[in-house]
This record gives C-alpha cells, structure tokens and sequence, in this order.
C-alpha cells in the first residue's frame, strides 16, 4: 500500500473501513506532516492531541457505517468550532473561543470525521491571496514566494502540501475556486442555500456558501454529501432533495451541452488560460459533449457589482465586533473612544476598507446610485445565466486570469487583487454551484483550473462532468516538500 | 360637543397636530428570531441566546407566531395586510444592540394603512393608521448601578414589537388618551400585546406641531421619543406644544428635532437635530428571505379573530338596549366586557350594567385592583343581582351584602340566609308590624287624618325601623295607604 499521506478521502475512508488502516495510524500521519510544516503557516490552531485521542477512541469503538470513518480533517478557520479557538485570522476574534458547533461541521464529526485544526484565511475571508491575516501570509507549498490563493488560502496550502486529506473552505467570490485553482486541487462553490450558514463567521450573507476543498473530484462528491443538509436554524437553507452525490457520481457526459461564454474572454488574458481553455473544450468533446458558443453579456458588471454588494452585507455584518460582547477589546475614555480604538486595533487595513465600502454605498444619498443599482445589475447578472441555461446544462470558464501570483505582488494594490476574482464572482451573485479543476500548468510550472458552472442545486451534473474532465486531463503535479523541518 | 382644544396667545388660537409611533410588545413565549423566552422581570441576561447576543455565525430565524400576531393586529386595525413584506437592517452602534443592527421593517412592512375609531365625547373619530411593522427591541442599559461602568441586561434584546405609525390625526392630549386606550383596548382582545405599560410592553414616540386654527399645511414637527405612560404622553404634548407656540409667537422658527420629555421637571429638551440624523443605512437583511404568505393564510387567521371592541359595543347596544355611554364602558376592557357577559348569562341586563359599572368598579378602584382580581365574582354578583329582581331583598339591603361578600367572594343567598335579610313581604305580617305602628301613634293619626300628609312618611320609616329595614317598601306603601284611610 502507498503511503498514507498519499491516499485520497475516499481511499482512506475505504481503506479504515477495511480495517487495512487505522484512524491513529492515519491521524498520526497528519499530525507529524503538519507538525513539520510550520514554514507554510496553514494553521492558525492545531487540535493535535485532541485528534489523536479521538482517533484512538475510534478504534476501540470503530463505526464504519459512517461516510468519513475516523478520517482527520483541518477547516478552515471560519466555521466556528465548540470549545476551539474560532478567529477568522482576525485580532478583533484572536481570543475567541466558540461554545458551539456550526452545522456543516457538525455534520463532518456526525459522520466519523476528526478535526486535526484550523486553517489559516484572509482576514474574514477578504482577500484572494491570504496576504490580510492577521496570523500572517499563508505560503503556497508549490513555491516559497508563492501566495496559496484566497481568501481559503491556508485550506489550499494544507491540501496541495498534504497536512489533511481534504478540507472544507467558503467561497463569497471565488475563495473555495480560486486557492484551489493556484494549487493544483478541486474545489466546488455549491448553490447557495445547499449547505447551512449557520456557524459560519459572515462576510457577506447573501453570497456565502461552504464548500469541499479536495484532491479529486469523487472526494469533492463525498465530503459535498456529508456537508449538505438542509437547516432550520438558516433561513436561507434550502429543503431539496440531495442526491448522493459519491453515489451517483458519473463519468457518462454523453450529449451533454456545454457553453462557454465568449464575455469570459478578457482583455489581457494570456494565451495559457486561452490554450487551457481550448484543451477544456476539447476534453469535453472526448468524452461526448457539444461545445456551443453562449453569452452572458453582463460579466463586466459582475465585479464591481460584487464590491458594493459584498462590503454592503460585511460592513453591517462586522458591526457586531464592537469590543462589548466578546472577542478584543481596547479600553476608551467613553463608549466612542472604545468603539473606535477596538476597531481600529482589531481590524485589518483590507477589511477596514471594505468596511467603508461598505458603509459609503449604504449611505443616504448614495443608496440608490450603488447599493440598489448593484442589486438590479445583480438581477441581470442571473438572468444572463437563466437564459443560457435554457440552452445548455453547464457552463466552461477559466477558474482565474492567471496562475498563482508572488506574495507581495499584489498586495498594495487592492483592484488588481480583486481583478482576480473576475471569472469565479458572477457564479456568487447568480448562487449557482461552481466548480475548480486542475487542468494544466502554465510555462512556470504553476497550476491552472477549469471551471464547470451548473444550474441551481444540480451540483451531481458538474460534479459528473468535472469527474470525467479528470479522467481526461491525468492531471499529474508533484510538490516536493522543500519547506518540511525534520 | 365639548370644546376643541386650542392654544391661545395674544389672541391668536393655534391647533395641535399629534401623531403616533406605538410600540407595542408582541405577546409571544419567545423572542422574533430566536427561541429565548420573553418573561418579564427574570434576573438579568437569563433570557439570551446566542442569536440575541449576536455571537459570529448565528443567524435569525423568524418566529412565526409573532408573524400571525403581527397580522391579527392588522386585521384588528381594519387595515391592509401585505402578502410580502421585506426585514431590513437599521445599523447603528450602541452596547445594547449586539448585533449593530435592529432588523426591522422600513420600505415594506407586514400591514399597511387602517384605521381605529374613538369614542369621544363630542361623538366618534377615526384616526388613520399608516402602517404596522414588526422590529426586534434592543437590550437595556443600565448606569446607575456599577459607577465606573454601564451594564447590559440582554433579556429583552430580540423581543418582538409591532410599531403602530399613526396618521398626524390627533388633536388632543385627551384624543391621545383615548387613541392608545382603544390601541390596547383591541390588543387585549385579540391577545397579541398585553398592554402593560409599566413592564414596558407599551411604549410610543410622540410627533407634534402646532399651526394656527383653519391653516391647511401641517407645521414643523418635533418628535418627543420613548414616552411610556398616557399621563407622561399628555404632560409631553402640552408642554411641547406651548414651546412651539412660545417660539412662533416670538417670530421664531421650529427646528425639526428629536426631543425627551423629562418627567421630574415635565419639560421636553432636544435630543438631537435633524441635521445630527443618525443615517441608519436600512437595507434588506440578507439572513432572511421576503416574508410572504398567501390569502388562504390571512382567512385563516380571520377565522381566529374574536369579537372586537366596535361589533361587541354594537351588539350591547342593539341586544341588550344598553347606552352608547354604558356599552362603551363595558367593553373598553376585555375582562369587564367578560365579567358582564358571565353576570348577564343569569340575570337582569340593567341591573347588572349599573351593578357593576357602579358598585363594582367602586370597589376595585378603592382596592386599586382589576376586574380580572375582583373580590366578587361573576357567578356570585349574578346571585345578589337575582336576589334583588324576585324581590328577596332590597336595593339597600343588597348594598351591604355586596359588602359583606368580598370577604372570601361569599355566596349572597347564604349571607341573606344567616343573617336573616330577606325582605318582608308577607301582606299579614307587615300588617301586624304596621297596625303596632299605629296603636302606638295615635296622636300622629290624628294629626296625618287632619290634613298633615307629610307624616305619611314617619310611618314608613317607623314601620321600616321595627321590620329592621327588612319590610318590602312597596307593601308597607300600599298596606299603609289602606290603613290610614
């Protein structure tokens, strides 16, 4: 048998059930790879000793009709975990322990899995680069300069560097798709209201969605299944009937319409993204497909409606961080003094700018001009999708405009950072379910994804054909582990 | 008609122009988007969630008994009940609200435009409802206690309120009195607020202007905030209204602004000026999708409607043949409008309406007690009332059983029996008692037989003193009529 490190989800899942490994052995694994690789800065808190002694306790009393038996898994740090530290790399949350569980990870645990920590994130989830952390920059495992992507950097960088064997992240403009597009692994946005917001840490309430971040496709499939349910205690869950998706997984995309968007087609994309694209194409007619040209004729307002539609929802949604209740707090001469001085500490200068952002478009006098306009933009933005969905059952883009950028590159300038998020925000306004492959590498060696978009909740259709896209691509990239420490 | 009330100066007579902002505390077990309870007076912060305390993550979610409240108290105000309506966030900072925002309704609230009459004495008045919303109430904040520090009290964070936007349709201190009376009037019938304004469960913010009397266009309004009885609500218009009219008269301008009204000094001082206007940033709550529902939901609710004051008032007048005034006051209060029904069930109508708008209602406010804690109860008023109709005892008489009985809510028939109360009314008796009367005035005979009629009332009263007040006067009327030929 391969190495354990080596092992995919479901393989791990398979191999327990099998009793041809054990939750410690496998547990144990992660836990010294992750404790060898501080270099990458993926955790912001290990749970080390927790996960072992929960893996053995699994062994004594092995349940194996669960989905994910005794198998580890890091998350990202903004699911609130009980009684373990929950700051969404925020100083504003750093003491912040929760004392209950969000749903979508409650539903790992019910069915078997083992949280080893928590992964490291842009501030919030604002950013793509996971450069706005409080914890510091997440690096990428492929190279020492390199950012993992963002905002679920520290999630991409443990997966691609192998520190967990899969992990779940939240996409609000591309942060599931994008780190996994720069590091060479699969990560799937679902429909919004597939799976329950309830103990997330929100940055922008209408566009938030958790999602599986994996080594392949049919691992995105298993842990989807675990982490979608429908919740009473989110009003905008949804009560749909969930397939199975690992179950129903398929590699037959025969007949099956495929658009792409010639909008997607930006001024100054390079001709790798181009030729990626092309051989995207070409893989989906290998496997039966139709390519039909389509067109979404609002995708250049997608991003700047996202940055007043986002920063809108978070500048309400951070107002809870006020140093009373919990979490950081500076002393003030009165209660102002102490509202500006917590906030002014405990927040970071990106989220400090969306916070204004934000704030600014909701003003009186400038509602109607960007909060409301942007909101009837965002109507038209779905309505593009509605029609060309009437056309065909899935959507070929591009995950990013470029592969992954060096740490730093960007930092200083936010809109070349957001231009980032061009090809995976329109998905977020429309809520439809998005999904990141690995399809290739560009002339430096860096990875590049594919996107497959579906319609609403048909996520077993784009998972369907991003599994057969896989097979097609033989997607093949080895990281070698330069930043361990023995 | 009674007399408009107008402000004079120099000789110039202005009128008062009042609207309202009602907030009335949904009567609910639990809170409007979590499930902690709403009971009042629990030792503080012993009623938040996690939800109610904004911790990361948590999310709202609607209860949807206060939504039904909500739209019964719509139907209640014969208003508009919108299919879809929209919460928003009002965002502003404040240690009492947690989460940095109230969630609210601002655009598209759940009831629309309705109206409420009021019986005035010049006649009846309807008075325009703008529209109802629901809105989540804030904590408190407590200064007096820790003198370095503020405490929070989180209990009532997230409790449900309805706020009633009234038209500017007041006129009076005593039209505002009546307008919230009749407010909680229909509340309490249809159990969605209890009304109690000293828990708080009734609060309103108070708009008013003054323009002089037959002007069209309405004045520059103040808005005096967070008034919480109808006494201080009465005090605040009066005072205001003179102010505005002070500043006019001095060829002053009225700045709009929000106002207190500090009730040790019974004065309103600004609060801050238009220009100083929080910018509340309302936009739709993106938690939570447009709350809608269809016709088939709203009839059903109809269905659970129970008589309101108005039909209840109608019904007493036409059924019954009561006053306007009487039927007014029997059914400005649920409970009494059921105490009189339970005593009617059984016994005279007019005799049970002025029993209890009299006797009873005497006793309560001596006691300082409602009608809900009334020492005598319905079954046994009845009683009393049925014993003085079929002439067992008499009017006097029932008045000091009526006493008797709020000892323990006695039952009347056993007091009259112990204590022998029954009224006389045996012909051959009182004649007995009347013919010992007379044998022992024979002198005052004389005198009544020659002319001195006035003396025809000694004789009852002497007849009435050795019966011991129990002789049917009636009888003793007519026997002695007979007697004294």
């Amino acid at each position: 048998m391969s190495n354990i490190i080596d092992l995919s989800l479901s393989e791990l899942v398979s191999n327990i059930k099998k009793k041809k490994i054990s939750s410690n052995e496998v547990t144990s694994a992660y836990v010294e790879r992750s404790k060898k690789s501080k270099n990458l800065n993926s955790y912001n808190e290990e749970v080390f000793d927790s996960a072992l002694k929960k893996a053995k306790e699994f062994d004594s009393k092995p349940d194996f009709n669960k989905k994910l038996s005794g198998v580890p898994i890091a998350v990202k740090d903004l699911f609130c975990t009980k009684n373990v530290k929950t700051t969404a790399s925020s100083k504003i949350l750093s003491n912040f322990i929760p004392s209950y569980e969000s749903t979508v990870t409650q539903n790992l645990w019910n069915d078997g899995a083992i949280l080893l920590g928590k992964l490291n994130c842009d501030e919030f989830a604002m950013g793509s680069s996971n450069e706005t952390s409080y914890f510091g920059n997440v690096v990428s495992p492929i190279d020492k300069d390199l950012v993992p992507g963002g905002s679920s950097g520290g999630s991409a960088s443990a997966l691609a560097a192998k520190l967990t064997p899969a992990t779940i992240g939240t996409d609000t403009g591309g942060s599931i798709r994008q780190p996994a597009s720069f590091t060479g692994t699969v990560g799937l946005k679902p429909t919004y209201g597939s799976c329950s917001r309830y103990g997330i840490v929100a940055f922008a309430s209408s566009l938030d969605q958790a999602g599986p971040m994996t080594r392949n496709v049919k691992d995105s499939a298993l842990l989807l299944e675990v982490m979608s349910t429908f919740d009473n205690k989110d009003s905008t869950s949804v009560d749909f009937k969930r397939p199975i998706y690992s179950k129903d997984l398929s590699k037959d995309i025969k007949g099956k319409k495929i658009g792409v968007p010639k909008e997607y087609r930006v001024d100054g994309m390079s001709e790798e993204i181009d030729k990626l694209w092309e051989d995207g194409k070409n893989y989906l007619k290998d496997c039966g497909a139709k390519i039909i040209d389509v067109t979404l004729p609002h995708t250049k307002f997608a991003l700047p409606t996202y940055y007043i539609v986002a920063p809108a929802e978070a500048s309400s949604n951070l107002a809870r961080y006020d140093g009373v209740k919990y979490g950081f707090r500076t002393k003030g001469d009165n209660l102002i003094d102490m509202y500006e001085k917590t906030r002014s500490e405990g927040f970071g200068d990106e989220v400090k700018r969306r916070i204004m952002i934000g704030t600014y478009v909701l003003s009186s006098g400038y509602y109607d001009a960007y909060y409301l306009k942007a909101q009837k933009v965002r109507r038209l933005i779905k309505n593009d999708f509605n029609n060309v969905f009437q056309k065909v059952d899935a959507i070929l883009t591009p995950s990013t405009p470029s592969s992954a950028f060096k740490i730093g590159d960007k930092s200083n300038d936010p809109v070349s950072m957001y231009l980032n998020d061009i090809f995976t925000v329109p998905v977020n306004l429309a809520g439809l379910p998005g999904i990141s492959i690995p399809a290739g590498l560009d002339k430096k060696g860096y990875p590049l994804g594919l996107q497959i978009i579906g319609k609403p909740f048909e996520e077993q259709n784009i998972l369907n054909i991003a599994y057969s896209m896989e097979d097609k691509i033989n997607f093949k990239f080895n990281i070698k582990d330069w930043w361990m420490n023995e | 008609m009674s007399k408009d009330y107008l402000i004079e100066r120099n000789g110039k007579k202005y009128e008062v122009v009042i609207g309202l902002e009602v907030h009335a505390q949904v009567l609910s077990e639990s809170k409007l988007f979590s499930t902690s309870p709403t009971k009042f007076g629990s030792e503080p912060n012993t009623q938040v969630s996690l939800v109610d305390a904004a911790f990361p993550g948590m999310l709202p979610v609607i209860n949807e008994f206060c939504i039904k409240q909500a739209i019964k108290t719509g139907i209640g105000l014969k208003a508009k009940i919108n299919n879809k309506s929209i919460f928003d966030r009002k965002n502003y900072f404040y240690p009492d609200l947690p989460q940095g925002y109230q969630i609210s309704q601002y655009k598209d609230p759940i009831v629309g435009e309705g109206s409420v009459v009021l019986d005035l004495e010049s006649g009846s008045k309807t008075i325009g409802i703008e529209r109802l919303h629901l809105e989540q109430d804030a904590g408190k904040s407590i200064h007096d206690i820790d003198p370095k520090n503020t405490l929070v009290d989180l209990n009532r964070s997230g409790v449900a309120l309805m706020e009633i936007v009234s038209k500017p349709d007041l006129r009076s201190p005593e039209e505002v009195n009546v307008y919230i009376k009749k407010l909680r009037s229909i509340m309490r019938y249809l159990g969605t607020c209890d009304g109690n304004m000293q828990e708080g469960s009734l609060r309103a913010d108070v708009n008013v202007s003054v323009r002089k009397q037959g002007e069209d266009k309405y004045g520059t309004r103040c808005e005096i905030k967070n008034v919480n009885s109808i006494k201080f609500m009465q005090m605040a218009i009066e005072h205001e209204a003179n102010r505005q009219v002070d500043i006019l008269e001095e060829g002053g301008k009225i700045d709009q602004e929000t106002r207190l009204f500090d009730t040790k000094k019974n004065e309103t001082r600004s609060m801050r000026s238009k220009e100083d206007a929080h910018d509340y940033r309302y936009f739709p709550d993106p938690d939570l999708p447009p709350l809608e529902f269809d016709n088939n939901y709203v009839e059903s609710i109809k269905k659970e409607i129970p008589e309101l004051p108005d039909q209840k008032k109608s019904r007493f007048i036409e059924k019954f043949n009561l006053s306007p005034y009487e039927a007014n006051i029997l059914v400005s209060d649920l409970d009494t409008s059921k105490y009189f029904e339970s005593v009617i069930q059984n016994s005279d109508v007019k005799l049970s309406s002025n029993w209890i708008t009299g006797e009873l209602f005497a006793l309560l406010n001596e006691k300082n007690l409602e009608i809900s804690e009334s020492p005598i109860s319905a079954k046994n008023l009845s009683k009393l009332i049925n014993l003085i109709k079929d002439g067992t005892i008499s009017g006097k008489i029932a008045k000091s059983v009526f006493e008797m009985m709020t000892e323990g809510d006695k039952n009347p028939i056993d007091i009259v029996k112990e204590k022998g109360l029954q009224q006389q009314s045996d012909p051959k008796e009182l004649e007995k008692l009347i013919e010992k009367v007379i044998n022992e005035n024979h002198d005052k005979v004389k005198e009544y037989k020659s002319g001195k009629e006035k003396l025809f009332g000694f004789f009852v009263g002497q007849t009435m003193k050795v019966s011991g007040g129990k002789a049917n006067p009636q009888l003793v009327n007519e026997i002695l009529k007979k007697k004294l030929k």
